[in-house]
């Protein structure tokens, strides 16, 4: 009786925990798209079937993982577009149907899934992506099947794929307008922070010598974990270095703590200024008050006033799950489904090459929420407006400095004096 | 080199011991005392840090609902530790790599739907006011909130010893510990004392997790940076051993602030741990041996 009664009870208890992972999951997968159009199963690379009235394009962000955090927010603005796009009429009279994908935070499994979504899937295109590892992990896929995929976010900079689009800023659309925003504050010493990975040391390596050619000096330089957060024990560094602005390449969650022990070791922005590469609308929130007064550098803000922009912010604060505000790397994802159906509509069709080719003509614009961005064909890069913005107490940011005119992407950073062949090298090399 | 710059790593080290050894002080209980691998742990510490964000939701004066926020997250987590007890961790006593796996996927759901419930990237926990400000030491400005976490801890630590040591209901727990068909020979429910154990244990990664929302983000990922440190100061301390891993708890707060002063936080964590493994290496039981089994 005691047995049975005990059995009972584990019973319950493990299908309590099974509908708990069930729900869970069903959470996480939810969205999948039509699965049933297009089912060949061939490996060829052509398998793309628009044939019918939709075309399949597949979405791959990390929803599950430490990247969900900021990855969710990316699959949520792609299927927005998508469905604006399909109100409209589709691309080429074609309505979208997506296979949403989920890349959870590890990298072989972008790459399993770019594999799944071109060969089984026979997506025309894929979207997605956040980490520089994520794209890393993708880029060989799709080169080898001839596919394509577009990246939303800033990065490193120094890469060029033929299959690759990229929509966020490469170094001198951010990067470079941040030190030019410095220099045009008279900063003499800066202190370089970051998380410890390839985008930061890349970065740091460029402001280093750019700084040189600036005439500003770098008084300190230091990296943590990602997954750290307690960022106490170099703030002690700071102090004693003194600077008088700081670099800040952190990431992730790990930023929450480096403003929080900036804060907590009495460092202000009305005496030390923090300019963030990463620290957008959706980060500030999570930081609480310590953050209002620092600095970000990024294209597009949500208090930018542009034709667009209104409708823009409008359309994402009714659309479902909304985080409620806009921020630099959803609006780049925003743009990638736009800039793609621009492409394909240019091309007359959705094959790779045809696309390739539409973009070499170098006339692919479309009206963003940061301005009339145009897609350079040779290096797969859009130009960008280049802005600072002050943290307000709102967690919104208001502008601080403007470029002057929209800047032409230019990833390996050929058109900088300052910039040495020998290191472009070592650090393409480096990057991989 | 500065007086600052010896002191600065101690101060901030003893710090950021204490956040570990708040982390550790529930899986000394757990791990230490019943033997359960709970990879939930860290997941614990992160509804801690939720509950505190809830508390200041309804107490906006973050002066107050520090305070109040301590109490509520040691019910919160311990309540969560509690029903992982009644409802998977009871079948499992004797089955620690089991327990290790099912509590792994526990601390994935419970990310999760962290990550589904709250914003995903976070929320904040204001400090409160009177931690704002540092305090002089031989001429370092220490935060106060440094001093904040070693004082939580010290109290918990304080609070934890008295209870095992002078209550009739700690003496259960030894007697549990010490031999469990004996204890239940005395009369002692064992099932009971398993229950209190684990509430309290979980509780204090709960208490844990407030100190950890001052000091880094409150989000679905926090409590997995806390969890192999953790456990790693319970082993270095010798399992079943309080004062170890206090002690041991210090030691690597410190180390790991001192190395992050000389080369970089990466190679600060590197260096840490390295020590802790050849230190563990060389006394695989421990800082202390169990071969008392007493707690303090």
């Amino acid at each position: 009786m005691s047995t049975t009664s005990k059995r009972l009870r584990t019973l319950t208890a493990m299908g309590a925990i099974g509908t708990t992972v069930a729900l869970v999951l069903a959470g996480c997968g939810a969205r999948a798209g039509d699965e049933a159009a297009g089912s060949a199963t061939s490996a060829a690379p052509s398998c793309v079937d628009t044939s019918g009235p939709t075309v399949k394009l597949g979405f791959l962000n990390s929803l599950t993982g430490g990247m969900a955090i900021s990855e969710k927010t990316v699959s949520n603005v792609l299927h927005m577009a998508a469905d604006e796009i399909n109100a409209g009429g589709g691309i080429l009279g074609k309505k979208i149907a997506y296979v949403q994908e989920d890349g959870a935070t590890d990298w072989p499994t972008f790459a399993e899934k770019t594999e799944k979504l071109l060969t089984q899937d026979c997506v025309a295109a894929i979207f997605g992506g956040w980490t520089s590892s994520s794209r890393k992990a993708v880029k060989p896929v799709v080169e080898k099947h001839n596919g394509l995929f577009f990246y939303p976010v800033q990065y490193e900079g120094l890469e060029s794929s033929p299959n690759i689009y990229y929509t966020g800023a490469t170094t001198n659309q951010q990067i470079i307008p941040a030190m030019d925003f410095l220099a045009s504050r008279g900063v003499k010493k800066l202190f370089l922070a970051g998380s410890d990975y390839v985008f930061p040391r890349t970065a740091n390596a460029i402001i280093k010598l750019y700084a040189a050619k600036l005439g500003i000096e770098i008084v300190g330089e230091e990296y943590v974990p990602l997954d750290k957060d307690d960022w106490t024990s170099q703030v002690a560094k700071i102090v004693a270095a003194k600077p008088d602005f700081i670099f800040n390449t952190i990431n992730g969650s790990s930023n929450v703590g480096f403003v929080k022990a900036y804060y907590d070791a009495g460092l202000t922005a009305a005496t030390t200024p923090i300019i963030s590469v990463s620290i957008a609308e959706e980060e500030a929130p999570a930081m609480g008050h310590e953050v209002t007064g620092h600095y970000a550098s990024w294209n597009y803000f949500q208090s930018l006033k542009t034709e667009t922009n209104p409708k823009f912010i409008e359309s994402w604060k009714a659309y479902p799950n909304s985080s409620g505000v806009t921020s630099d790397p959803m609006e780049a994802a925003y743009i990638s489904l736009y800039l793609y159906k621009a492409l394909v509509e240019a091309a007359g069709s959705f094959d790779v090459d045809a696309v390739n080719a539409a973009a070499k003509k170098n006339t692919i614009t479309f009206d963003a929420p940061e301005g009339k961005v145009t897609l350079d064909g040779d290096n797969h890069h859009i130009s960008k407006p280049g802005h600072i913005g002050q943290i307000n107490a709102n967690n919104q940011f208001d502008i601080a400095w403007a470029s002057d005119k929209f800047i032409e992407p230019d990833p390996y950073l050929e058109g900088y004096d300052w910039f040495p062949a020998d290191i472009r090298k070592q650090l393409t090399d480096a990057a991989g | 080199m500065h007086v600052d710059a010896l002191i600065a790593p101690l101060l901030n080290g003893s710090a950021q011991g204490a956040l570990l050894l708040l982390a550790a002080l529930g899986l000394s209980l757990t791990f230490g005392q019943m033997g359960v691998i709970n990879m939930a742990h860290g997941e614990f510490l992160m509804l801690g840090a939720f509950a505190a964000y809830l508390v200041q939701q309804v107490i906006t004066a973050s002066d107050l609902s520090i305070p109040v926020a301590l109490p509520v997250a040691f019910v919160v987590a311990g309540l969560f530790g509690l029903l992982l007890e009644v409802t998977i961790i009871q079948w499992m006593y004797r089955r620690p790599l089991d327990t290790l796996l099912v509590t792994v996927g526990v601390s994935l759901i419970l990310q999760q739907a962290a990550l589904q419930i709250f914003p995903s990237q976070g929320v904040p926990v204001e400090k409160p006011g009177w931690l704002d400000g540092q305090l002089t030491v031989l001429g370092y400005d220490w935060p106060l909130r440094q001093l904040f976490t070693i004082l939580l801890a010290t109290v918990c630590v304080a609070a934890l010893s008295a209870w095992l040591k002078h209550t009739s209901f700690g003496r259960r727990i030894r007697a549990t510990v010490h031999n469990r068909d004996l204890a239940e020979t005395s009369g002692i429910s064992t099932r009971t004392v398993d229950r209190l154990t684990f509430f309290t244990g979980s509780g204090l990664a709960g208490v844990a997790g407030v100190a950890a929302s001052l000091i880094g983000g409150t989000n679905s990922q926090m409590g997995a940076q806390y969890i192999i440190p953790a456990f790693l100061v319970v082993a270095a301390g010798g399992i079943g051993q309080l004062k170890g891993t206090i002690i041991a708890a210090w030691a690597v707060g410190v180390a790991l602030s001192y190395f992050a002063y000389w080369t970089t936080g990466s190679l600060a964590q590197v260096l840490a741990f390295i020590l802790v493994i050849v230190f563990l290496q060389l006394r695989p039981q421990g800082l202390f041996t169990v071969r008392t089994r007493s707690l303090a």
